[in-house]
């Protein structure tokens, strides 16, 4: 059993309120940190190596201690709660179920920077989580936690709910930012970044949910602590909202020191591949990281045993390794077709492209259009490599990383399944009714029919 | 106390320019000239906020500073990235970005109708520039082009989305000259349109010049649509006593017939100074202008083919290079009865016939 500090009073009956919470000892670490000097905090933070939770794992105290402080402007903090990423609902899971410990990261930080007023930006398909997050502000106002003069300490706190409209691209910060101020949400081109120029202009910080959520046990046990849980440069414990051909779908709790292996197939966590099958590939960090086929999965190419955290997942670079991501991990059995699985998350991002800039704009949809044909038999080889082309064209070309996102999925899988896509253009009758299955890259373990 | 301000010294393909702080990579290129300014399909330095969103104008940064000399890893769009002193550019000399642009012309060609024949922009067209100039002869794409019906956006101007590469400029434009927010872009992604609020006109003096701005044929002017191809009328540069604007034009003329008032561009393509809606629309007759003289066009452009301005009589004569004087080769009569000199065709009643020839 791992250590928990998230979740570990996830199932306290009534733990969304807050009598409960604060029974449970919430709103110490708020208690604690306005005792403490602002950048001694950011200094706390930047010791317990807590590292962004929502994707590019840059650490969080170096970004806090980025953001400019010229006189009289206000600062800004602002949550990103825009969950988009197919795969990874582990904000959801926290906002639904700890929506206080949501809020307490949030007075925390927004202490920390000196924001007078804080931005929730919501997802707009999470439709009833406004409601939870609206309640617990009004109770940790009505006691003392928030509003005016927060526990007679001098600091006013303001937190207020966004909603987004439904896109993806939204999640993006720059894009996040343009949506809060009422416009279109189009990604801004960077530099200047959101830490000099963010929300009205002004310096904000924009911080994943889970992130602002881990400064609370950061605050809590002392950064110096929190640094001693997990490995390397990966500390503290992540949320692996784990999904697809598993026993146990669900919101775990990991410390970054088990294997993916383990991960994959302990009951304590996913519990293994259900009906006997065996496993085909994975996706570990949401469906914008590359896709690994299960021999790469367990071990990387030097043959070492891989771990789920940020170092092992990347080891190898893209070319035999994938990411940590926003710890969205989707399982993929041997019946499951890659070609019509990276079909989906190409018309995934064809959809959420904002159209900005003209790589992503066309790109995403040509892409969209060719997988469609190799998946429905009317491929041609050649299509396989012009995808590759695309892909290459499109990354890295783009104002904000949704080109990346958008490449990534079908180099990977041209890269490792490039014999499924093969097979395909060989066999187009056959492709609609039957699926590739496994190849070399099968897990070698023996399947148990139970 | 007239405090110096340092210059920045930037390399653009192995030439050194200096500039001023706060200047983007791509004006210290075009401060420079020539092949080494990166193309901009979206950027137009009259327009706050436009650029980087078509990515033509990627260049490879060798060395980020002096102080910093490490390459940024990815390629940077020019028009919004400030140089640095000491800073190393790669645009032409970067296979790089020569191969990344290439995608991009490809990617804006995915999807724009290949029309130009019945395109008004043709031959002032800035993806057709960048075509010739960046792409590759064939396309890749196999599948059908979005499409789109035409709009008009008030009684001037016609938009024609399908041919829109969605640069934002005449976004841009519009919201620079009006207090409300009447014309941006509807949707996302390759199904996005530019469109105005609820099939708005388009109602402001200064309007027209969105048509001046796109770099296609996507807003065209109505009244000179389908009138005539811009390489067949003569640029001559007038001025007018406006009171709304500064009345100074280019006037697209056939004879004495003006078919188009455009603003003046300079070389990069871009308006000198916006012009009014009556100087462009209303003001058709040349009795209404004082005519400076024509325009210069570039020597590249379609426009000037057959115009012959700027030609010198060549210093060399066929004497002095190849030290003799022009002999004939043939006489061509000595062999031919056709084109006798001696016949006056002009006398001949009817088409000529070779018996003409024989009768004296």
């Amino acid at each position: 059993m791992g250590v928990k500090l998230l979740l570990d009073k996830a199932h306290v009956e009534g733990i969304r309120y807050y009598d409960v919470y604060r029974r449970e000892g919430g709103y110490r670490s708020v208690e604690k940190a306005l005792k403490m000097s602002p950048a001694d905090i950011v200094e706390e933070v930047k010791k317990s190596g807590l590292r962004g939770r929502g994707g590019a794992g840059f650490p969080a105290g170096m970004k806090w201690s980025f953001i400019a402080k010229p006189e009289g402007v206000p600062r800004h903090l602002v949550c990103n709660a825009d969950e988009s990423e197919p795969g990874t609902f582990k904000d959801r899971y926290l906002m639904e179920f700890l929506p206080h410990l949501l809020i307490e990261g949030l007075i925390v930080a927004s202490f920390a920077l000196g924001s007078n007023a804080t931005y929730i930006y919501i997802r707009g398909e999470y439709a009833w989580i406004p409601d939870i997050l609206e309640q617990a502000i009004n109770e940790a106002k009505a006691n003392g936690w928030l509003g005016k003069n927060i526990q007679g300490s001098g600091f006013d706190c303001e937190i207020y709910v966004q909603r987004g409209a439904g896109a993806y691209i939204c999640g993006e910060e720059t894009a996040l930012i343009e949506s809060l101020e009422g416009k279109r949400g189009n990604p801004r081109i960077k530099p200047p970044f959101p830490a000099v120029k963010g929300v009205w202009d002004r310096p904000t910080v924009v911080n994943n949910v889970e992130t602002l959520a881990a400064v609370v046990p950061v605050i809590n046990m002392g950064g110096e602590e929190y640094s001693k849980i997990g490995v390397g440069k990966s500390t503290g414990t992540k949320l692996i909202s784990a999904c697809g051909n598993i026993n146990k779908p669900g919101v775990y709790e990991i410390d970054m020191t088990i294997s993916v292996e383990e991960f994959v197939y302990s009951d304590e966590y996913c519990g293994g591949i259900p009906n006997g099958k065996r496993l085909k590939a994975c996706i570990p960090g949401g469906s914008s990281v590359p896709i690994l086929p299960a021999n790469l999965l367990f071990k990387t190419a030097k043959g070492e045993q891989r771990m789920m955290n940020y170092e092992s997942l990347s080891d190898g670079g893209f070319a035999t390794g994938s990411m940590m991501g926003s710890g969205g991990f989707i399982v993929l059995d041997e019946d499951q077709c890659v070609v019509k699985h990276t079909l989906t998350l190409a018309r995934f991002y064809r959809h959420e492209s904002c159209g900005q800039c003209s790589p992503c704009r066309e790109g995403t949809g040509w892409m969209e259009k060719i997988l469609k044909n190799i998946e429905t038999g009317k491929g041609k080889m050649s299509d396989i490599d012009l995808l590759w082309d695309i892909q290459r064209k499109i990354e890295g070309n783009t104002i904000c990383p949704l080109g990346d996102a958008a490449a990534w999925p079908v180099a990977a899988a041209i890269r490792h399944f490039r014999d499924e896509f093969e097979w395909h253009v060989n066999n187009p009758e056959l492709c609609l009714t039957q699926n590739y299955g496994l190849a070399h890259y099968a897990d070698a373990r023996e399947v148990v029919v139970s | 106390m007239a405090e110096e301000q340092k210059l920045f010294k930037v390399t653009i393909d192995n030439i050194t320019v200096e500039v001023e702080p706060g200047t983007t990579i791509l004006n210290a290129a075009r401060k420079i000239g020539g092949d080494v300014a990166p193309p901009a399909m979206c950027y137009y330095s009259k327009l706050k906020g436009s650029g980087g969103k078509c990515r033509t104008c990627l260049v490879e940064v060798a060395a980020g500073s002096t102080a910093d000399p490490r390459p940024m890893p990815k390629l940077v769009a020019s028009c919004r990235t400030t140089v640095m002193d000491g800073m190393i550019v790669k645009n032409i000399t970067s296979e790089r970005v020569i191969d990344a642009r290439a995608g991009v012309v490809e990617f804006l060609l995915l999807n724009h109708p290949l029309d130009c024949p019945v395109c008004d922009q043709a031959g002032e067209c800035h993806l057709q520039d960048l075509s010739y100039e960046h792409g590759k002869a064939g396309t890749r794409y196999e599948f059908s082009r979005r499409t789109f019906e035409k709009h008009d956006l008030g009684p001037y101007i016609q938009l024609h989305m399908t041919r829109c590469i969605l640069c934002y400029r005449c976004v841009f434009t519009a919201d620079q000259l009006t207090n409300k927010r009447v014309h941006g872009v509807l949707d996302r992604g390759d199904h996005a349109e530019i469109a105005t609020y609820i099939e708005k006109a388009l109602d402001n003096d200064f309007i027209g010049n969105v048509i001046d701005v796109c770099p296609v044929g996507a807003l065209t002017d109505k009244t000179f649509r389908f009138k005539n191809r811009v390489w067949f009328t003569k640029p001559v540069d007038a001025h007018c006593g406006c009171d709304k604007c500064s009345g100074k034009v280019t006037l697209w003329m056939r004879g004495d017939e003006v078919f188009r008032v455009t603003a003046r561009k300079d070389e990069w393509g871009e308006v000198e100074e916006w012009i009014c809606n009556t100087c462009r629309f209303e003001r058709k007759k040349v009795s209404d202008w004082t005519i400076e003289g024509p325009t210069q066009v570039s020597r590249h452009s379609v426009i000037s083919q057959g115009h012959y301005v700027g030609i010198t009589k060549p210093a060399e004569t066929i004497d002095k290079v190849m030290g003799r004087k022009p002999q004939l080769l043939m006489d061509i009569h000595t062999v031919s009865g056709v084109n006798d000199p001696n016949v006056d065709l002009s006398e001949i009643e009817g088409p000529a016939h070779s018996d003409d020839f024989k009768k004296q």
